[in-house]
């Protein structure tokens, strides 16, 4: 069952650019990125779009239909209207290189900014024992394939660019709960409060959890139910507790 | 001069998927300063792709596992064609490298007591895939990562700079590997070329050693599990630099892809659907797979559904059922039964767990399938069967390397992963990939730091080469290749899938594949003629067209060995030769760039040799019984007839309490 559809597809650089239509062969079963590929191959060679399985698993082909962000390799046609122009526009809050193709640098700054795991003294290779319900919870955080519709939904930076050097976004900070509620994370033991550098350092408290990256994460991660809200919550008992508190800074003045 | 950007390094890794990563983290370890090029961003290689497991001896769930029962399986499932030292490295190194994944953040599902948890997979006689559901090669990518850049942390904190000693050059894609010549006059590597995706602007990078870490070939297929960066551009650097390539005909073709809808065809089912339980049946709901137990495996299958069914529970007493047979064995029986008339609408076979397993239970252990199916398909795996067929997965030729130090012959040259040759023989295991990513990568960045370390004096880059492949790269916006009309690189590349799938795919004949090879020479012309619109700024179009020498060169390297090795072995099989030969498996084909208009007056640009294989080591062999090893062996390299007596003693202390295995 064919149809053709109209697709408005924004071509441009950084420099500028717009919709251009296109009319184009949609088959059963297609997703917008079959449809992306068959634009190359048959109107639009020089068409920029990145993408790497299309399966849903690496987080590539991430833009924007009708508005939404979505992948383009999990989007299949059927779930939009047949007789509406569908638009595939770039993500909006990375800045465009070339036509569905974005400078997506921010995130890669980001993820350098989060302390790394640190590995338990005295334990060598082989020796880690962890029980499964103690991993359950980091492990959701590690199904995310950094596809960043999280941060590109995310409305503290999506339309504030003087937002982002203060703020790492729902993946990284997703990334500290990660390592926060990692069992066998030694970070604790070398001086790091991550839950502390959550608010601190990667502006955990600007985020006012309207559940917009779990909205859009391709992989239905609980982003700000199990990742941000426990983080704020932890954060926050932290930073009240007169005895934490008292701890803490006596600890700062060693 | 050319226009180029340029940098210098000690080491650079071509390639950012696991083999990529483990070399480039074991290179800066050794203190080398390290570059990564990576064809797409930096996580996104194709090692997420991997789902069921990385294996690994560890014997967290069957006590009774080691690194011997681990070769064994391994020699078995390549049908003795593996290069025996590299498949006792990997067997006996696996788990150190899991293990050192935890310490560097890597979270695996878990046992009862703590450890990691341990898989079934096909073709291993015990549970041993380390896994994290059915998303292992997530972890693992995102794990290497991740320990990438908390070495850049390190060196921030020493340097005040992320990448004094590793650097990822994001969107980099090399199309030559560079060579310089030493005091003695001989070729050694300087370095790489190539240009980046987001600017179209040449770079190049000086080093004395270079990893190639570029994965598969499966682009050159139409039906594949691969992504599109798999168009075998370490293979055909390694050629075009002098390097040989080896037993190209072996094509792992996985069992399960998917079939409908058109648009997701091929994409990977994975194989732990029949891991955890999950069985094949044909259009008459039959269980096929009892009819298709090849003799060489009889001894370890179950004969019946009963039987099959009671080893997920007790695999002490009862043998394992048939959906786990190596991967070869599983896709010629669905291409039997389709082409039998018993396929399903769709021309595949049904996969189904949901009779199997309670559909909670289906969706804690098989997570991304689940979403797989439901997102694409429609199809609700909980409650009613899938619809799968073979598909290209895996590519078990490659550079022909130095089994301990992943070293090619051209000196400075190294490879890892995928795209290295012998280690798998005729079939790869699953779970043998990733184990293999993190042995020989760590292996390749070894070796390639030593060598680069001890050498006196570095290649210099010469500027003829780099003008030349400057030149090369920019022929398709120029139109200058050959007489007649301009080639959109799309269709070329979409008709040279159609013949390596159709002429040289899961089944192959002497004449199809005679025809494939003339058909690969008009690709070639046309492709010399590919014509790009458009400006250098991340064209996907130049991109392809560039590709295509590399797809174009690889699969004319599968097809040549395929019509020379006259048996059938496991991901080789052809029709007019079914039978697996004795004779052949001391024979490796290999493969290497051809003086213009070969030798042999074809037009081919590949040049074949048959080269032996060399013989396992007398303790290798002592693992298995003679019976068995008579199945894959001539007389003249069967055991001495003194030393069988000593093995089966030997053997029958080791097989005392697993009675499913190797009595013959």
């Amino acid at each position: 069952m064919s149809y053709q559809a109209n697709f408005r597809v924004w071509r441009g650089d950084s420099s500028g650019g717009g919709l251009e239509p296109y009319q184009v062969e949609v088959n059963e079963g297609e997703v917008v990125l079959d449809i992306v590929h068959r634009l190359q191959a048959t109107q639009a060679p020089d068409l920029a779009v990145r993408w790497n399985c299309k399966a849903g698993k690496c987080g590539s082909c991430s833009a924007e239909v009708n508005g939404r962000p979505r992948l383009l390799c999990m989007t299949r046609m059927s779930t939009l209207p047949p007789d509406e122009p569908v638009t595939i526009t770039p993500m909006r809050t990375f800045p465009v290189l070339r036509d569905l193709v974005t400078d997506v640098s921010f995130n890669y700054t980001k993820a350098r900014e989060v302390p790394s795991f640190v590995p338990p003294q005295g334990l060598k290779p082989g020796e880690y024992r962890m029980a499964q319900e103690d991993v359950n919870r980091s492990q959701e955080f590690r199904k995310c394939i950094e596809c960043f519709l999280c941060q590109n939904t995310c409305h503290v930076v999506r339309d504030h660019e003087e937002n982002k050097p203060a703020f790492s976004g729902p993946r990284f900070l997703m990334r500290v709960a990660e390592l926060d509620m990692h069992p066998l994370d030694a970070a604790a033991e070398e001086g790091l409060d991550r839950k502390r550098s959550a608010q601190e350092e990667h502006g955990l408290g600007m985020c006012n959890i309207t559940k917009c990256c779990t909205e859009v994460c391709p992989e239905h991660i609980k982003i700000t139910d199990n990742a941000l809200i426990p983080l704020k919550e932890r954060a926050v008992d932290r930073k009240y507790d007169p005895l934490v508190w008292l701890g803490s800074v006596i600890k700062r003045r060693k | 001069m050319t226009e180029v950007e340029r940098h210098t390094y000690d080491v650079v890794v071509v390639g950012a998927g696991g083999a990529g990563l483990r070399a480039a983290i074991e290179a800066r370890e050794q203190g080398m300063r390290t570059a990564i090029i990576c064809k797409s961003l930096f996580g996104k290689a194709h090692t997420v792709m991997a789902e069921g497991g990385i294996a690994a001896s560890m014997g967290n769930v069957n006590s009774d596992d080691n690194w011997q029962t681990h070769f064994r399986d391994t020699m078995r499932g390549g049908k003795f064609l593996n290069h025996w030292r590299m498949a006792e490295l990997h067997a006996q190194e696996a788990p150190d490298r899991v293990w050192e994944l935890e310490t560097w953040g890597a979270l695996f599902d878990r046992t009862k007591d703590g450890r990691i948890s341990q898989r079934n997979f096909g073709g291993h006689e015990y549970p041993r895939l380390a896994h994290v559901g059915d998303r292992t090669g997530l972890e693992l990518i995102r794990t290497l990562q991740q320990k990438v850049v908390s070495l850049q942390q390190e060196d921030f904190k020493e340097y005040g700079d992320h990448e004094a000693r590793i650097k990822v050059f994001q969107e980099y894609t090399v199309t030559r590997v560079l060579k310089g010549h030493s005091v003695r006059g001989e070729d050694r590597v300087s370095g790489v070329f190539g240009y980046q995706r987001e600017s179209g602007r040449f770079f190049t990078i000086e080093a004395p050693a270079v990893v190639l870490a570029t994965g598969g070939i499966g682009k050159s297929f139409k039906v594949t599990s691969n992504s599109w960066e798999y168009t075998g551009d370490g293979h055909a650097l390694a050629l075009l630099a002098g390097a040989t390539l080896v037993n190209m005909e072996f094509v792992q073709f996985h069992p399960t892809g998917m079939v409908w809808p058109p648009s997701v065809k091929g994409i990977l089912v994975t194989e732990s659907v029949r891991g955890d339980g999950g069985v094949l049946r044909n259009s008459e709901g039959k269980r096929f797979m009892f009819d298709y137990i090849p003799d060489v495996f009889r001894a370890q299958y179950a004969e019946t559904e009963a039987e099959g069914d009671r080893w997920y529970s007790d695999q002490a007493n009862n043998r394992r059922p048939p959906e786990l047979l190596p991967r070869d064995e599983v896709a010629r029986a669905i291409n039997s039964e389709v082409k039998a008339g018993r396929g399903t609408p769709h021309g595949g076979v049904y996969l189904d767990v949901s009779t199997r397993l309670p559909a909670e239970e289906i969706r804690r252990r098989l997570p991304s399938m689940h979403h797989q199916f439901k997102e694409l398909a429609d199809v609700d795996i909980t409650a009613e069967p899938m619809e799968v067929g073979p598909t290209c997965h895996y590519v078990m030729g490659g550079v022909e390397v130095d089994p301990d130090t992943a070293a090619a012959s051209v000196p400075g040259l190294y490879a890892a992963g995928e795209v290295a040759g012998g280690m798998h023989g005729s079939n790869r295991l699953g779970g043998n990939s990733l184990s293999d990513l993190l042995v020989f990568g760590r292996r390749a960045g070894l070796h390639a730091s030593l060598y680069a370390a001890a050498l006196a004096e570095r290649p210099e880059l010469d500027e003829e080469q780099i003008s030349a492949a400057a030149e090369e790269a920019l022929n398709p916006f120029e139109g200058t290749g050959g007489d007649g009309p301009s080639e959109n690189p799309y269709t070329v590349h979409q008709e040279l899938q159609q013949t390596m799938n159709d002429l040289v795919g899961i089944i192959r004949r002497e004449a199809e594949v005679a025809e494939a090879l003339q058909r690969l020479v008009g690709l070639r012309e046309r492709a010399e003629r590919a014509v790009v619109e458009g400006h250098r700024q991340f064209n996907p179009g130049w991109h392809l067209a560039l590709d295509l020498r590399n797809m174009l060169l690889v699969s004319e390297c599968v097809a040549r060995a395929a019509l020379e090795r006259t048996e059938s072995r496991g991901g080789h099989t052809r029709e007019d030769h079914p039978q697996m030969d004795s004779a052949w498996r001391k024979v490796n084909l290999i493969c290497s760039l051809a003086e213009k208009g070969g030798a042999d007056g074809s037009d081919g640009q590949i040049a074949l040799v048959r080269k032996d294989n060399p013989p396992i080591r007398a303790d290798l062999l002592a693992l298995f019984e003679t019976s068995e090893l008579k199945k894959y062996l001539t007389d003249g390299e069967l055991p001495s007839a003194t030393i069988p007596e000593q093995r089966t003693d030997a053997d029958a202390d080791v097989d005392a309490d697993v009675p499913d295995g190797a009595e013959q």
